[in-house]
């Protein structure tokens, strides 16, 4: 069977017919004990199980999974990879993520498709200038490659811009994270599925938890529609259903889940290597290696599960885009699709043992969960494997909210997530 | 579009009205400690299914109480504000 992918073992396999390629990853029945059980089968869960195996050691691990792996917001999501954050608490987390990222096709042996192509975030005002190379200043400060650039610079990235004398929003300049960029979503899930499987790590689709298993004040594992399963540390990374999966165990969290929608357009000749995000109209940018446009906007404003998005928002969006980039007036839209997100008020990720002992938290990352995936996976798979906070996750505990100690990005990185 | 019932004006768009939080969510009283402030601050049950909510329609500034279904988004009534959802 051929294992590993290289240009090698594709030009073999072609020769023999395509025949001899093993399944990504395997799908084992569960068994009744682990070392730890992973909820949640979407990139943060994915990652945590690959790290708990290759940082740790930890390969007597479960994956649960209700629906199939990355099929979640992983798969909804609109690809985006940064680091350009104002706080030092959030510079490291996604410094990390990011740092990980730009190895981690070869890390995993499967091509992420992790593209630099930069990250332009467009300024619209003069006022909004000083507060951009206030930003700038904290975010190089932090040790990330950032620029303030002018409206030369910004006409130079996207020339297609809307740079008319009456546009609604005229541009001052920006910031630019040239080291930003995107990622193949399905196969960050996919990639680490293969390499946490190849490692040990037993990965179970649709397996729902319908209960904790709580004995002696502490998490010993969970009830599933496949059965009971134990385990002495669990961890949750399930974005917008943690509430739900919160009230099982007996607690609540800061979260509210909230619908965020993106769309694509009809694929296109290359028009725009980069990714163009205007705050002011809420709108960003990218576009596929298939050449479509992806379009991601602000949440919806009403607190949902729904996994759809309702129409005033996405009218906005592509009002707003239009305004962007007037270019764009005769595509036509492919999809459009929601993801359910876990917004918390400093949005910021809430890392840590949950108020139920043996329980591990991974969420409330909110819009922004995609480009923390190697990240999260690293510090959740620290605290199943060790019990005790990452120096780079402890500032991120549930405590935070308790001791007034919040890490609010929602000002500090000037977009809404 | 979607419609939601205020109860002083009727049906009206959605976007004319704003989310105001989870009903029953009532300041506690006196001297507190710090975890059952953050509990009314920040703390939320975020119900997956029917919940019921505090909105207010921005174009009559009137806070009033709706209940909601959060999976398919049905609206089953509103109802002004009663002793409940604000503790008065």
């Amino acid at each position: 069977m051929t294992r590993h992918y290289s240009a090698l073992s594709l030009f073999k396999e072609g020769i023999a017919g395509q025949t001899g390629w093993e399944k990504a990853w395997r799908s084992p029945d569960p068994k009744r004990r682990y070392d730890a059980i992973i909820i949640g089968g979407g990139g943060h869960g994915l990652a945590t199980a690959y790290y708990l195996a290759k940082n740790h050691g930890v390969t007597n691990v479960a994956l649960l999974e209700k629906g199939w792996i990355g099929g979640g917001n992983t798969g909804r999501n609109t690809t985006v990879v940064r680091s350009n954050y104002f706080y030092p608490e959030s510079a490291a987390i996604y410094g990390l993520a990011h740092s990980l990222y730009k190895t981690l096709s070869k890390d995993l042996n499967y091509n992420v498709m992790f593209s630099a192509r930069g990250i332009l975030t467009l300024v619209h005002s003069e006022a909004a200038m000083e507060t951009a190379a206030r930003s700038v200043n904290a975010i190089q400060v932090n040790g990330i490659d950032c620029e303030l650039f002018s409206v030369e610079d910004v006409r130079r990235v996207v020339p297609i811009y809307n740079f008319s004398p009456d546009a609604r929003y005229p541009v001052y300049g920006g910031t630019w994270q040239p080291s930003g960029g995107t990622a193949r979503h399905d196969a960050v899930a996919w990639g680490y599925a293969r390499a946490a499987s190849r490692l040990g790590v037993d990965i179970i689709q649709n397996c729902e938890i319908t209960d904790f298993i709580i004995e002696g004040g502490r998490c010993r594992g969970v009830v599933t529609t496949r059965g009971a399963i134990r385990a002495e540390r669990t961890g949750m990374a399930v974005a917008g259903h943690s509430s739900v999966l919160a009230a099982k165990a007996g607690f609540r969290l800061p979260v509210n889940s909230y619908a965020l929608q993106a769309c694509v357009s009809e694929p296109v000749k290359p028009i725009i290597d980069t990714v163009v995000i205007s705050p002011d109209t809420g709108v960003y940018v990218s576009q596929s290696d298939k050449g479509e446009l992806v379009i991601g906007g602000a949440l919806d404003r009403i607190p949902s599960y729904g996994q759809r998005g309702n129409l005033p928002v996405l009218e906005g969006v592509i009002a707003g885009m239009l305004e962007m980039f007037p270019i764009f007036g005769q595509l036509k839209m492919m999809r459009q699709w929601a993801g359910i997100v876990d917004v918390v008020p400093d949005s910021s990720p809430i890392i840590g043992e949950s108020p139920l002992p043996g329980l591990f938290l991974n969420c409330g990352w909110g819009t922004g969960g995609f480009k923390a995936i190697p990240a999260g996976g690293t510090l959740l798979a620290h605290l199943l494997a060790t019990g005790r906070h990452h120096d780079i996750s402890r500032p991120f505990d549930l405590d935070r909210f308790a001791r007034g100690r919040l890490i609010d990005e929602a000002a500090g990185s000037g977009i809404a997530h | 579009m979607q419609l939601f019932p205020c109860p002083f004006c009727g049906p009206r768009e959605e976007s004319e009205f704003h989310y105001g939080g989870e009903a029953g969510n009532l300041r506690p009283d006196g001297e507190v400690t710090a975890e059952r402030w953050a509990g009314y601050l920040h703390m939320r049950d975020n119900p997956k299914g029917p919940t019921r909510e505090i909105w207010v329609h921005m174009t009559c500034g009137e806070f009033f109480a709706m209940s909601r279904d959060s999976v398919n988004h049905k609206v089953s009534g509103s109802s002004v504000l009663g002793d409940v959802e604000h503790g008065a």
